[in-house]
């Protein structure tokens, strides 16, 4: 792992990691990348979009820790310094956790562009959870992004919904209002990607999926155990112990760093008869 | 280790451990106020400042809460920052 100490002034770019449908990985993703940017030395904040229903603390296992959030900075109830919580695992990365009681019209454009605005100063990436669905939490997740992590699963619901963000991408926010600016640049995160599925034809390949939503790909990220437990002890996957799922998100976050790196397929074959009975310690 | 499908003593079953016990915790919080995080905690900060302003000027950013939730109790740690050139009776000497 490249360790890249970085002077100031902060990039500040905002990345946002929106999906459209549910349950595909997004606060997974969002707590892996970010962990991955911050592992590589960038100042690194991730902040959760998803209003009402916060869980990006309990992925980062910081839920106990929470005091301040959001919602409580942007209506000026306290200072956004007391409202990020460093992580205990990383000095660079920070949490911004949403609010549990508010709902997502808490939100106003305004607000969350001064909190990003605040947050440039000090971050090279500020990395935004999307809550599912196309609505008010998820257009203002999107509206100030530079760049888009579209996470998709190859599933025919979960292409369709990531085309129509893709679609807003490039309609609704301030980078595709704004006349003269480079539009926001999208790649596609494939998750919950199943080697054994798609060798028996049971699974759309990457080259299916990418071949309909035609955006760049950011990485593959198999299907894989170290998934669930890393959530089980609030740990981001890149920050567990080694697993094919924390070495294809290493890969995507080098990438979106603008290295380049070769894309594998990594695989975690289910196993076969022949594991289950003579172990196999995953 | 992993015999016949079963796990034996595994590590696995430690992380879905981990997960009810988290789950728990955070759940017994967030049933008993309809939320984790206290609605009071921006009322308190204000009235922390106020009254301290009463004797030392400082600003909301100097007062520092944290809460750690855990099983049977829960803390709740204030810490007002008291910048140096502004204690009481240290007639600006800087």
């Amino acid at each position: 792992m490249t360790e890249q100490l970085k002077e100031d002034p902060p990039f500040g770019r905002v990345v946002v990691i929106t999906s459209g449908k549910g349950g595909v990985g997004k606060t997974t993703s969002a707590a892996a990348i970010s962990a991955g940017l911050a592992k590589m030395g960038y100042k690194t904040v991730v902040i959760d979009f998803d209003v009402g229903l916060r869980n990006l603390d309990m992925t980062m296992g910081c839920e106990r820790r929470v005091v301040f959030d959001f919602i409580n900075v942007i209506q000026g109830d306290a200072r956004l310094k007391q409202a990020l919580i460093r992580d205990k695992r990383l000095e660079n990365l920070s949490i911004l956790p949403t609010s549990q009681t508010r709902d997502k019209d808490a939100l106003t454009k305004e607000g969350v562009e001064t909190v990003l605005n605040e947050l440039k100063q000090e971050f090279d990436y500020i990395i935004c959870d999307s809550p599912a669905g196309i609505e008010r939490g998820a257009q203002l997740a999107m509206y100030f992004a530079d760049e888009a992590v579209v996470v998709t699963n190859p599933e025919v619901s979960s292409v369709r919904d990531s085309d129509r963000v893709l679609g807003l991408l490039s309609s609704q926010t301030r980078r595709a209002e704004t006349e003269g600016s480079e539009p926001v640049k999208a790649q596609v995160l494939l998750t919950r990607h199943d080697r054994t599925r798609i060798e028996n034809g049971e699974m759309m390949t990457v080259e299916d999926v990418l071949e309909i939503l035609a955006v760049p790909l950011l990485g593959i990220i198999p299907e894989s155990q170290a998934v669930l437990r890393a959530s089980n002890i609030g740990t981001p996957v890149i920050l567990d112990e080694p697993s094919a799922a924390s070495r294809s998100y290493e890969d995507a976050v080098a990438r979106l760093t603008g290295q380049e790196v070769e894309m594998r397929i990594a695989g975690e074959r289910r196993p076969g008869i022949f594991h289950r009975l003579f172990g196999r310690s995953a | 280790m992993n015999l016949f499908g079963l796990n034996l003593g595994s590590r696995r079953a430690k992380s879905a451990q981990t997960a009810k016990d988290r789950l728990q915790i955070l759940l017994a919080h967030e049933r008993s106020r309809g939320s984790g995080t206290p609605d009071y905690l921006p009322d308190l900060q204000r009235d922390i400042v106020q009254a301290v302003r009463k004797y030392v000027d400082i600003e909301i950013e100097d007062v520092d809460v944290r809460m750690d939730r855990s099983r049977d109790i829960s803390s709740l740690e204030i810490n007002v920052e008291i910048p140096a050139d502004k204690k009481p009776g240290s007639d600006s000497k800087t």
